[in-house]
């Protein structure tokens, strides 16, 4: 792990308030993931990979953008980990560096439609840029 | 009995349905719905992040609003509740977040979460009363089946929501009976319905949406009925085909049974 | 003027790593009274003992200081040892050098220091002493068992072995508990109710043992060896005497909305029901909240039908007084409730079921006559999944943050049995671990796994939706890494274990103390495993903790043991440090009655002589045997009349005096 790498790893435990330790790897979390199959590193693996400060490998994964913030594996989390709080942690990692936006206003006009909510812009918008 | 009313973005556009159907049926339960003034959109999504905090000031403005008129916060779209409801928790227990939001608001007095937030089901429930709604009913739904969608906004986490029980929720089910419909239990009603990645992936949306309304048109549903704009649509967008329930806004059947349709 | 010995205990490196003894010992010496010091490597053992003994004797001590380990651990060792040397036992006092000072402290000087300053506080202590003689008192030679279930009739059986009486108390009808409701036992796969019904019907059999079944403990006063318990024996509304259990009454009873708890409500009962057909007694009892003749007055089939004349509507609720000289706690445990578990599917879905349920469905005598059948249509489940851990090793609040211990083992014995009994079933296991520690446990995990082919996946499901009617079980899989999938046609969930409700009462009554998850607390977790800290109450079974029946039996045999020591006892020898009201200041006022957890305080009217003055004067007066020292009286006295023999508040202020110096 780079100097760089676990200062990273430093900053999603303090942001995300998560206590890795915690986890007693029952992986109830990735077995209850609504999103599981459209992410390459699982929810339980953002628990270890982060506690392992493997942080770089979770910033270049496309799990950030499928994790549905739906809260499943904080409800359902036996010892309250709680890994929902470190995706998020490691997506505004990625989305708070410069021109790192994962979605751009330019390219949303393209995705609605005329009956999609605001609501769900404005999410996207939260979740995916800065 | 008089709510401050958060209405949102979403309900003063594409949700229009969600939002007067609520005014007309407060109306003739008796409930006051004053909307607050200058209220700003509450983000959507709830800033998960300790280190976000600007993140969260729409919503302490809106939390300080009903503060200074005495009374409390009514909110109905799903996801501005879901925000509203834990950025006023963490200003009730978050020493670091109550202090750097109020530094940034500058408020005439510190905000300390002293709000209660009442989503528009809980007024239903625990203030009207689902025996009074019952009593009031002038066109009960007889023989309609229908299938509460919680998603997940409402319900979770539950240790701050304070909702219902998160995996066998009640209200709306207790809410159906009230209006004289029969409700169908799904096992998806808790489950997401893609939410926001509709935006990245339709496809994700296709799947978690085509399982819900999957599982309640193969239990006999006719209708689905939520709270959230965005589960509506997605919800909607992947309703067809033949047996294939209607998606409808929970106000509007209760406006539809209160005779005030 | 005391004549004080100090003796330093290294305890190997446990204390001289940390502390430095010679230093201790050397700085001591100059103490008031102080006449002798030295330190040692083990001071509780021959060699340690030895030497104070001689200690005693050569230079004619008064007193010793020990500054060694927790008094809890060996305060009662150096009291022999300076009995044996004619001191009067109280005459010792421990400064705790070890768990207050070289375990706690990593820097050596301030480890010495502080171990000075607690010597320094037990040696001022130790100056104020006075020997103090332990009052004595009867034992009432019978024992109280509360609970039925495999733990309280072991306890009972050994008692009633070595010559003693003892009741048991059980509050439903029957004797038997959970182990009854089992089918087969691991790990040898016998049947649960070949080796209790025996058990059970010895029980009965015995003249030394009585029972009162669908009864409960009311009251319970008094202290070890001399308790007074009431006993609240319920109406069953059946004569037990005439009513010659042939269960004509059961089956004529119209009356069959209750569901039937001896088959975890999978099926009904009637209101006049026997829970099963080897209950003990075999006596019908009939529930008041269904009987249509208790409710309405209409009916009264079971009466018409009886040929005995055993039905008695008239009975009522009966309290009965009886005296103990010990009591056992087998009160046993329950499955907890699965609603903040519905992630699984148990409230929606019939064939989401807990394994306590499948030992109904797989046994002889359960709802199904033992064949394997769906609940919800009554078909062949041939996809079953088993999930693990539901509600234990949970910090989250939903469910017990301890491991219910017995799931891994049952488990395992279900899925064995269900693919001996029907190998056309896929049987797959959710684990987080799989624990097995005990004789032969891990090769009987290991012959479902390698010999019935039973899949045992690691990992947690996290979602049961009901489908078409298959139960889609949605889980990881973590070895594979990958999301499994599973159309099953019946879940099971091991559900964690909690002590039974009724400990709460039941611990408040006997002055036991019960931990955060209302387990009743031993005596010592090591040592005095089966003892409650109060004197003469035992602990037998999972009331204590999360237990199997092979350890359940263990521990109600070492109860058994511990009370037959105690009955086989003509008198009991009390603990001296008791409260004692000093009579010229006491001003009759009660507020150590009230505050006295024992009941040990009573007031009488006592001519005192005050000063010359002579008066009547109401003043409290503590029962010594039944004053357990806690010191409550005494803080609360406003008068400062109370005061702990051994621990007197000059005593106390002497150490602190000490300390402070």
């Amino acid at each position: 792990m780079t100097v760089n790498e676990k200062e990273l790893a430093e900053r999603v435990i303090e942001i995300s308030g998560v206590n890795t330790r915690k986890c007693m790897k029952c992986g109830k979390c990735s077995g209850t993931c609504p999103s599981y199959d459209e992410m390459e590193y699982h929810p339980h693996q953002f628990v270890s990979m982060v506690e392992k400060g493997q942080i770089k490998k979770l910033m270049e994964s496309k799990s950030l953008w499928t994790c549905l913030s739906c809260f499943a594996c904080i409800e359902r989390c036996p010892r309250s980990v709680e890994p929902a709080k470190l995706i998020e942690a490691v997506r505004l990692c990625v989305i708070r560096q410069q021109g790192a936006n994962h979605m751009k206003a330019c390219s949303v006009p393209d995705s609605i439609d005329e009956n999609m909510p605001q609501q769900a812009i404005v999410s996207a918008f939260r979740k995916y840029s800065k | 009995m008089t709510y401050s009313y958060y209405p949102g973005c979403t309900l003063k556009t594409k949700a229009k349905d969600l939002d007067r159907y609520a005014r007309l049926s407060a109306e003739a339960l008796g409930v006051t719905l004053e909307e607050i003034e200058d209220w700003q959109c509450c983000g959507a999504v709830y800033p998960m992040a300790l280190d976000e905090i600007a993140t969260k000031l729409s919503a302490v403005r809106a939390l300080d609003s009903a503060k200074r008129s005495g009374r409390d916060l009514l909110t109905l779209c799903s996801a501005c509740h879901h925000v509203i409801k834990r950025v006023n928790n963490d200003m009730l227990t978050n020493d670091d977040i109550r202090l750097k939001a109020n530094n940034y608001l500058k408020l005439d007095s510190v905000y300390a979460g002293e709000t209660k937030v009442v989503h528009y089901l809980e007024m239903l429930r625990d203030t009207v009363g689902f025996d009074k709604i019952r009593a009031a009913v002038k066109n009960p739904l007889k023989g309609r089946r229908i299938a509460a969608y919680y998603g997940c906004l409402l319900l979770r986490p539950a240790g701050v929501m304070q909702f219902d029980n998160p995996e066998n929720p009640t209200i709306l089910e207790d809410f159906i009976k009230a209006i004289g419909a029969e409700p169908v239990i799904t096992p998806y009603r808790n489950e997401c319905c893609g939410g926001y990645t509709v935006l990245e992936d339709k496809k994700i949306a296709e799947r978690r949406s085509g399982m819900v309304i999957g599982s309640a048109a193969a239990k006999g549903a006719d209708t689905v009925i939520t709270a959230c704009p965005l589960c509506l649509y997605n919800l909607e967008a992947n309703a067809h085909g033949e047996g294939a329930p209607v998606v409808k806004y929970f106000t509007e059947l209760l406006a539809e049974a209160l005779g005030v349709k | 003027m005391q004549r004080i010995g100090v003796f330093v205990c290294w305890c190997g490196s446990n204390i001289a790593g940390t502390v430095d003894v010679e230093k201790v010992a050397s700085s001591v010496a100059g103490e008031p009274g102080v006449v002798f010091t030295t330190n040692y490597q083990y001071m509780c053992s021959e060699g340690g003992q030895g030497m104070i003994r001689r200690a005693i004797k050569e230079h004619g001590l008064t007193g010793i200081v020990v500054c060694s380990c927790s008094p809890r651990m060996h305060e009662a060792t150096f009291r022999k040892t300076a009995q044996a040397a004619g001191l009067n036992p109280y005459m010792v006092e421990i400064a705790n050098i070890r768990e207050q000072c070289s375990w706690i402290h990593k820097d050596k000087d301030e480890g010495t220091e502080k171990a000075v300053i607690l010597a320094k506080a037990a040696i001022a202590k130790l100056n104020l002493n006075k020997p103090l003689t332990a009052g004595e008192s009867n034992v009432t030679k019978r024992a109280l068992v509360i609970g039925g279930g495999i733990a309280g009739i072991q306890t009972a059986l050994d008692i009633a072995d070595a010559g003693y009486e003892v009741d048991i108390v059980e509050k439903s009808p029957t004797i038997g508990g959970r182990m009854a409701q089992l089918d087969k036992t691991f790990p040898t796969l016998d049947c649960a109710a070949c080796i209790l019904t025996p058990k059970m019907v010895d029980a009965a059999a015995s003249d030394k043992i009585n029972l009162y079944t669908y009864s409960e403990v009311e009251a319970v006063s008094g202290f070890v060896g001399n308790f007074k318990v009431k006993i609240k024996k319920k109406p069953r509304y059946v004569n037990s005497e005439l009513c010659s259990g042939c269960g004509v009454c059961t089956e004529k009873c119209p009356s069959r909305k209750a569901p039937n708890e001896f088959n975890m409500g999978l099926n009904n009962r009637g209101a006049i029901y026997i829970p099963f057909a080897q209950a003990i007694p075999n006596v019908p009892v009939i529930d008041p909240e269904q009987c249509i003749k208790l409710k309405t007055g209409k009916c009264g089939l079971c009466e018409k039908n009886c040929t005995a004349k055993a039905i008695d509507f008239t009975q009522k609720e009966e309290i009965i007084e009886r005296e103990y000289g010990a009591i056992v706690a087998a009160t046993g445990y329950r499955p907890i409730s699965l609603e903040n578990f519905d992630e699984f599917g148990y409230a929606h879905n019939k064939d989401v079921i807990t394994s306590l349920e499948l030992e109904r469905l797989m046994n002889a005598a359960g709802p199904t006559k033992g064949v394997l059948l769906r609940p919800s249509d009554g078909e062949h489940p041939h996809e079953i999944v088993f999930i693990q851990c539901v509600g234990s090793r949970d910090t989250s609040g939903c469910g017990k943050p301890y491991c219910s211990k017995i799931c891994c083992m049952y488990t395992a014995k279900h899925a064995m049995m269900i693919r001996d009994k029907y190998p056309d079933t896929k049987v797959h296991v959710f684990y987080i671990d799989v624990r097995t520690p005990g004789k032969n446990f891990d090769e009987f995990y290991r012959r479902a796994v390698e010999e019935y082919g039973v899949d045992y996946i690691k990992g947690m499901v996290g979602k049961v939706a009901e489908k078409d009617g298959k139960l889609l079980v949605q889980g990881s899989d973590l070895i594979s890494n990958e999301q499994v999938h599973i159309e099953a046609d019946l879940v099971v969930l091991a559900a964690a274990i909690e002590p039974d409700p009724s400990v709460r009462n039941i611990a408040t009554m006997l002055t036991a103390s019960i931990d955060t998850n209302n387990f009743l607390t031993e005596a010592h977790p090591k040592l005095r495993p089966v003892e409650s800290p109060t004197a003469g109450v035992f602990l037998s079974g999972v009331c204590q903790g999360p237990k199997d029946i092979p350890e359940t039996v263990a521990q109600a045999s070492a109860a058994a043991a511990k009370v037959i020591g105690l009955l086989s006892k003509d008198k009991l020898t009390g603990n001296p440090c008791v409260a004692h009201s000093d009579e010229l200041l006491c001003n009759g006022c009660s507020q150590c009655a009230c505050v006295c957890p024992y009941g040990a305080i009573d007031y009488i009217d006592k001519e005192v002589n005050d000063h010359g003055k002579r008066e009547v004067r109401r003043i409290a007066s503590v029962n010594e045997a039944v004053c357990q020292g806690c010191g409550a009286c005494t803080v609360t006295c406003p008068s400062g009349a109370m005061d702990l023999k051994g621990f007197t508040t000059r005593q106390i202020m002497a150490e602190v005096d000490a300390i402070c110096r």
